[in-house]
């Protein structure tokens, strides 16, 4: 083989491996990409049932209500809506009511949210951006949602641990 | 005082890197001896400041000095005094430090031992250390400052993060960042090599350690955070294709890469404008990690903080380096004289096979990581990439790469015989059938891809030894000539076979863990019993516990199977006062490379609580490839080419090359 030769054999071997690269991010890209609503932006766009989306929001204080072999139930809203999920398993340490949350999953026929995943977040600070950034868009942030606790908490009670 | 001394050190070192970045230039442009002698000792000396300022922050943690921000927010009195210590980098600022801290100890070394570097190299090399140095010393200098005081100091601090307390992220991030930083060296030889405008094999072996070594750490510390996310985050999972882990992989990809083709550059003298690039790509994606980590641009367990003017600065820093770096590369890359020829048939055809795949995965993680950003940008839409998307186009990538390597090493340079090859990898395809067979008939009727998977693990290993075997002509010679044979195989051909069989290690971990992982989830009052895997896991009872900083509820499980008693496992519930937040720490039983895994959940109001257990089957392989992998690039690594003869007077090796 010629020198040119050569590298055009690298070179098309190359733009080759690119092509199936490409035709595979461009396949993944269209079956596997999860959108993200707040219970106001799903009931706009009529999400159809079974389409799996991530929905986010804050939890509806008093909403949760625990059912039998962890079956959990609870609304997510976002000020002007709210959404009913429902989970089966052990909902992450920082899980509480009032305090934001994203959970990924589909709607089923009669409008409820089943989630396969609540996502563990790990700060008890911490607002997830996506939440934050639709409760601000809709005018409904408040500002000491992300602050820190006060230096005082040293005295706040123990929460939880105990039976 | 303390404080104000680890400030001004840092102020000192901002100076000596902007000296350092500046005169060894101009003493090369000019032939200036003294003037290119001024890089090493600025090196040395900034290595020092930096060291005396990291320093101070670690006393400021130690003695709980909460006068100062970063101290106060992030360390508490009660807290164990190892976590006083990492609590330094667990947090933006401190962790910044040790970023610098670091590089300024990649450039400290360069200078101590690149004594048999051609002057003008080493002074251009340390320059653009020099450089990188400057910009996030002013970075954290102006944005990030961890000496900052309070005005009226509080008696008591905020306390860490509770799951950053823990040994795994004690070790964690210095070894990331070892990485991370490491190949900055690659990256400033390169820019160095462009400056100058001459790049020739023994610029590759100059190079090939350094990346090894970052590469080593970065293997190592992306497997200890995958580790520490498993046992720690509490839901058994690994890999979560989340973007601060892939703003790890991508430079360790390309990394990977860097450090074949810099074999092909050092062998062969061909490759060069293409190792050069991959240089400048590895640490640009390093970089690239440093910003999505450290911007806030992800919330995530990795961004500490969200301040708009840092995610700001660190774009900043960001351009000026890649741009900078690829419009260099573009202007002087032409100047570079092409090296030698070979087929595409052969061992440089098989490395450069791999550097295909190894940048294409690449890119597509790349695409995963960086589309959701683009698009909300663009658009405003949110979307999330998660591990469907990577499977889909990460895993197709990586089988072809994996059947090629095993042909890799059993082909000679500039031409091979590839059916001599597939010949010699006979005994290794056969194993892999067999592999393949066996596990169908057991697993009948269960998943089809998995017993393929465990071949192709099994092929990659196998042809790692047969790599051996053929060298030290083992079953061919008497078996006292083979020893002597493999005694005298370079060291650098043990750890390509280790690491390359550290890959299928891995493979086999990741196939078994996610294809026939077994779980129970559910609630448990003291007394009951759940079985999971053969495994009987009774729980004995609830005990509360007092920490040094936090309380704990303790659930213990008498293990048992075939009514035999095995050992008592204890997970844990901690709750930090300080934070108001709770951790999960799970209980392991390992079992061979198998591990049992208990984790709570929360209470009921009828004192049952929730539990998770899984049976994870060879888990353990998954973490036991990568160190497999490190230690193969650390048999290179003592590989006496790189250490006697590498250093070889630049002139020399360019006298050679128009024989060509």
């Amino acid at each position: 083989m010629t020198r040119k030769q050569r590298r055009l054999t690298m070179i098309g071997g190359s733009l080759a491996v690119l092509a199936i690269a490409a035709a595979l991010v461009l396949n993944a890209m269209r079956d596997s990409i999860v959108f993200f609503s707040t219970p106001t932006m799903a009931a706009e766009k009529q999400i159809p049932a079974g389409k799996r989306f991530r929905l986010g929001g804050l939890v509806q204080p008093g909403s949760l209500v625990k059912g039998d072999n962890l079956a959990v139930n609870f609304s997510v809203a976002d000020g002007s809506a709210t959404l009913p999920v429902a989970y089966k398993g052990i909902l992450p340490d920082l899980f509480r009511e009032g305090q934001g949350v994203v959970a990924e999953g589909a709607l089923d026929a009669s409008g409820v949210f089943k989630a396969d995943t609540v996502l563990a977040k790990h700060d008890e600070t911490y607002m997830p951006k996506d939440v934050a950034d639709a409760l601000k868009k809709q005018g409904h942030w408040k500002d000491d949602y992300g602050a820190k606790p006060a230096a005082t908490a040293a005295s706040a009670p123990v929460q939880g641990a105990s039976k | 005082m303390i404080a104000e001394a680890g400030h001004y050190a840092l102020v000192l070192a901002l100076g000596l890197a902007l000296i350092q970045s500046t005169v060894p230039i101009l003493g090369a442009r000019w032939g200036d001896h003294a003037l290119m002698n001024v890089a090493r000792s600025t090196a040395l000396a900034q290595l020092l400041f930096v060291g005396a300022s990291f320093a101070a922050l670690t006393m400021l943690h130690v003695v709980s000095d909460f006068s100062v921000v970063n101290v106060f927010e992030n360390s508490h009195s009660m807290k164990p005094l190892l976590y006083k210590i990492t609590g330094v980098w667990g947090n933006h600022e401190g962790s910044m430090l040790l970023w610098v801290l670091i590089l300024a100890l990649f450039g400290g070394l360069v200078a101590a031992f690149g004594n048999n570097l051609p002057l003008s190299l080493r002074a251009y090399v340390l320059a653009v250390q020099g450089w990188i140095a400057a910009a996030f010393y002013l970075f954290i200098l102006a944005t990030s400052n961890p000496f900052l005081r309070i005005a009226r100091p509080p008696i008591e601090g905020r306390d860490l993060n509770p799951v950053l307390q823990d040994i795994g992220l004690a070790v964690h991030p210095p070894m990331l960042y070892l990485g991370y930083v490491g190949f900055s060296i690659s990256f400033s030889f390169a820019v160095a090599a462009l400056l100058e405008g001459r790049i020739d094999a023994a610029w590759a072996r100059w190079v090939r350690p350094w990346t090894l070594v970052a590469w080593i750490f970065l293997t190592l510390g992306i497997a200890m955070g995958s580790y520490w996310a498993y046992y720690e985050l509490g839901w058994g999972g690994w890999w979560f294709w989340d973007p601060v882990e892939n703003a790890s992989l991508m430079p360790w990809l390309a990394g990977t890469a860097l450090l074949h083709s810099a074999v092909v550059m050092e062998k062969r003298n061909a490759l060069k404008v293409w190792t050069i690039l991959l240089s400048i790509l590895t640490f640009s994606l390093s970089l690239l990690g440093t910003f999505l980590v450290r911007s806030g641009v992800l919330t995530s367990v990795h961004a500490f903080a969200t301040d708009p003017a840092r995610g700001v600065f660190i774009l900043l820093i960001l351009c000026l380096f890649i741009g900078g770096s690829l419009s260099l590369y573009a202007w002087r890359a032409s100047a570079l004289k092409q090296g030698g020829l070979f087929a595409p048939i052969s061992r440089e055809g098989a490395l450069v096979l791999n550097n295909l795949f190894l940048t294409s995965a690449c890119a597509t993680v790349f695409i995963g990581t960086l589309y959701p950003l683009a698009l909300e940008v663009l658009t405003g839409d949110k979307i999330s990439v998660g591990a469907p998307f990577f499977n889909l186009t990460f895993g197709p990538l990586f089988v072809p790469l994996l059947l090629a390597v095993p042909f890799g090493p059993l082909l000679a340079w500039k031409r091979g015989d590839l059916i001599g090859a597939a010949q010699r990898l006979m005994a290794a395809g056969i194993a892999a059938l067999i592999a393949v067979a066996v596990l169908f008939a057991w697993t009948f009727g269960g998943a089809t891809l998995a017993p393929l998977a465990i071949g192709l693990a099994v092929f990659v290993i196998a042809g790692a030894l047969t790599d051996l075997a053929e060298r030290t002509g083992l079953f061919r010679t008497p078996f006292a000539v083979a020893i002597a044979r493999a005694r005298g195989l370079p060291r650098a051909t043990w750890g390509t076979a280790f690491a390359h069989a550290g890959l299928g290690v891995a493979l086999i971990g990741i196939v078994c863990e996610t294809t026939w992982n077994s779980e129970y989830i559910g609630t448990m009052k003291p007394r009951d019993v759940a079985t999971v895997a053969g495994y009987q896991l009774k729980l004995d009872d609830i005990t509360q516990r007092q920490g040094p900083n936090f309380r704990e509820m303790i659930a213990q499980f008498t293990i048992s199977r075939d009514g035999e008693t095995l050992q008592v496992m204890t997970p844990s519930k901690r709750n930090f006062t300080t934070r108001g937040s709770s951790t999960t720490e799970a209980a392991l039983l390992t079992r061979g490379a198998s591990q049992l895994y208990v984790s709570l959940g929360d209470t009921n109001a009828d004192g049952a609580i929730a539990v998770r257990i899984y049976h994870k089957p060879l888990v353990l392989l998954i973490w036991w490839g990568p160190v497999l992998m490190a230690f193969g690039g650390l048999l290179s690594l003592s590989d006496r080419r790189l250490r006697v003869g590498a250093p070889k007077p630049a002139k020399a090796a360019r006298a050679l090359a128009p024989a060509e």
